[in-house]
């Protein structure tokens, strides 16, 4: 089983060190999303996994074989690029066949190899055109079927939908969640929209400055974020962090303006008292007069709900609600949050060990509705 | 911009009409002189409208200048010296833009540096060259003291000669450079991907796509080259075989020393055939010749 791991990775240019020792185990077939803002480090990763960028230190292992000094074509990885890289000169059908032509296949059996791939990718008729007649999903396509006809051990996308428009890209993330449950091949995935990252992966890494932050399935990376830095990044909006002061004897915390909320103690039972961060969900809080209560600034229209901005001692907080209770600038927005939604962060910005876990949902996969020009294998 | 002053539009076109006819007024003349016989074309003043003798004057001046031969010369060197310019200068640019090398900048400024030196500036050290070309290897050898004697190797009076010491070029260069430095670098990757290596890349992917510019270079170099005068003039002293084309224009006035008068019509309908290929190549290429020197294609 070709199974994926990154040793204590480094990258350098010059003395500017943008990959911090990451070490990764991706297992088989796992669709692995790298995520992060740009300049975090993630498509350098993807690109020394891939042997386009030399590596300082550390080691990358495809199955038992470390492909550190391997060329490109050797380590049995295919790259789906962000502006697609076709081949401007060539047709759709040299632009996928190119790798076998390369590979020294006869002509015959490359067109049939290529109408295969084309066929599951809807791409038969456009197979004499040239990229630069295409439209910019279907030069997606074209990109995945030459990533595809190599039969790699290892899909590597970088950050593949950006050049798309809303729509395409909502259509070809399903495509590719498809095409990775049909072919189950190995999959990294870079990219910084977190709508992506939530629903491709099967686990999600969180990247920043050179370093992971997390790995973790979708849910946990949500529901558990495992410092404050991915607690603001995932999920929309992030999650609201408050500095406080945390009492664990009563099992409250109090904010630099007084206000306290109550978490819970049997889950959280090693604190040790002093200054820590807070954080809630804007979609925990239930509006509800008599408790905790915000200025209220601001209100965003979301069409199922609102999202209501208000500060706590000079802090911005958002929550949400699903009705319109016409607050003007200035009021107090009072809300009430579970003592289990609140989450405690060191003054480091990691998440304090727990001791009892809150379940986690399962992924809620639903199949998504087959797209009408993808024929279903 | 839009601007509206009808007097300055009119003032520009006049201007433009009468450069474009102090253009063309000089080859009208050719033409017409090459269409009369040998009196009429002597009288003065000369008249400014074609004769009847354009067909007899060409026919003569394609034999008394061995045209037949001499055109055939300047094709072999002027296609020899464009084929060569367009593959070394894409090599060059090849070899600058897509690897990474301790004297890659310094190597680029060399090249460029030669745009200050053309042929004329160095031609008594060229001409020495081309008359043994070891003898650059055969001086450095003699200079650690080692014994050894190089063979003369002898370029004058031959193709190689004439094509050779033209080939390097600068301008090819520096234009491949900019071209490739526009191709996405992502295509590169994609091609070490597919697991192309650089050889199939540059001939695969890069040359395709670096046509126009090629056009544009070859027409440029294959009327410098047909027009090459000076180091022909130079290296061939066996004008039976070697002669270019314009070179043999000259021998078809004879001066003043021979106390006849030039046979301008015979010298102008020369000149007319000499004329004639780098025109049509201009024609046929320049299509592609402006395409390739603005690099707009996607």
């Amino acid at each position: 089983m070709p199974k994926v791991t990154l040793t204590k990775l480094r990258k350098s240019y010059g003395r500017n060190e943008v990959v911090h020792g990451v070490s990764l185990t991706i297992e088989h077939g796992e669709f692995i999303v790298l995520l992060g803002p740009s300049g975090c480090g993630k498509s350098t990763l993807l690109r020394m996994v891939a042997g386009l960028e030399g590596i300082t230190e550390g080691e990358i292992a495809i199955g038992p074989t470390v492909v550190n000094k391997l060329e490109p074509r050797e380590r049995g990885c295919a790259m789906v690029f962000q502006n697609y890289a076709l081949y401007p000169h060539m047709t759709v059908r040299q632009n996928i066949g190119y790798s076998l032509k390369v590979a020294g296949m006869s002509r015959s059996e490359r067109t049939a190899k290529v109408d295969e791939v084309a066929g599951t990718l809807g791409l038969s008729e456009f197979l004499d055109r040239k990229p630069s007649q295409l439209s910019g999903g279907q030069r997606q396509r074209v990109a995945m079927g030459r990533a595809m006809i190599r039969e790699p051990k290892i899909f590597l996308y970088d950050e593949p939908l950006s050049n798309l428009d809303a729509q395409l890209r909502v259509a070809m993330r399903v495509e590719i969640r498809k095409l990775h449950q049909r072919l189950g091949t190995t999959t990294l995935f870079v990219t910084h929209d977190q709508v992506e990252a939530m629903t491709l992966a099967d686990r999600i890494v969180i990247m920043n400055k050179g370093n992971i932050e997390q790995v973790g399935t979708p849910a946990e990376v949500y529901h558990r974020p495992a410092t404050t830095y991915v607690a603001r990044f995932i999920g929309n909006p992030g999650m609201n962090l408050l500095p406080a002061v945390v009492d664990p004897g009563t099992g409250i915390v109090r904010m630099a303006d007084g206000q306290v909320l109550a978490y819970d103690k049997s889950r959280w039972r090693t604190i040790e008292p002093g200054e820590i961060t807070v954080g809630f969900r804007a979609e925990t809080a239930r509006l509800a007069p008599g408790g905790f209560s915000a200025r209220f600034d601001f209100a965003e229209e979301l069409g199922s709900a609102q999202l209501l901005h208000g500060t706590v001692a000079g802090k911005s907080v958002t929550v949400q609600s699903t009705g319109n209770i016409g607050l003007k600038p200035g009021d107090p927005l009072p809300f009430a949050i579970a003592p289990h939604e609140l989450h405690l962060f060191a003054a480091n910005g990691q998440r304090f060990a727990e001791q009892s876990r809150v379940e986690i949902p399962a992924r809620p996969f639903t199949p998504a509705p087959a797209p009408t020009y993808l024929p279903v294998a | 911009m839009i601007e509206r002053s009808p007097l300055l539009d009119l003032f520009t076109h006049l201007l433009l009409l009468a450069s474009f006819v102090a253009l063309l007024i000089p080859f009208w003349i050719v033409f017409v002189a090459a269409s009369h016989d040998f009196h009429t074309v002597n009288q003065v003043p000369m008249p400014l409208w074609p004769g009847s003798s354009f067909f007899e004057n060409m026919a003569v001046a394609w034999e008394r200048g061995n045209f037949g031969r001499v055109m055939l010369n300047s094709f072999i060197v002027a296609g020899g010296v464009t084929l060569g310019k367009i593959v070394i200068a894409a090599l060059s640019a090849f070899s600058i833009v897509y690897f990474k090398y301790r004297l890659r900048m310094v190597l680029f400024w060399l090249i460029f540096i030669t745009l200050m030196l053309p042929l004329e500036v160095r031609i008594v050290p060229t001409y020495a060259v081309a008359a043994d070309a070891l003898r650059p290897f055969q001086s450095m050898i003699d200079l650690f003291g080692i014994g050894i004697n190089l063979p003369e190797w002898n370029l004058l009076n031959s193709y190689s000669g004439l094509i050779l010491p033209l080939v390097a070029t600068a301008t090819g260069t520096f234009l491949y450079r900019q071209f490739f430095l526009t191709v996405p670098d992502e295509l590169a990757e994609a091609a070490k991907m597919d697991g192309a290596g650089a050889i199939r890349f540059f001939l695969e992917i890069l040359l395709p796509l670096s046509r126009t510019n090629m056009a544009a270079l070859a027409t440029i170099m294959f009327v410098w080259s047909w027009n090459q005068y000076l180091w022909p003039l130079l290296v061939v002293t066996d004008q039976q075989n070697f002669a270019t084309a314009t070179m043999q224009l000259q021998k078809l006035i004879p001066g003043p020393l021979f106390g006849e008068p030039p046979v301008w019509n015979i010298a102008m309908a020369a000149n007319l055939i000499v004329l004639a290929p780098p025109v049509l190549v201009t024609i046929v290429l320049q299509r592609w010749f402006v395409r390739g020197l603005m690099v707009t294609e996607k």
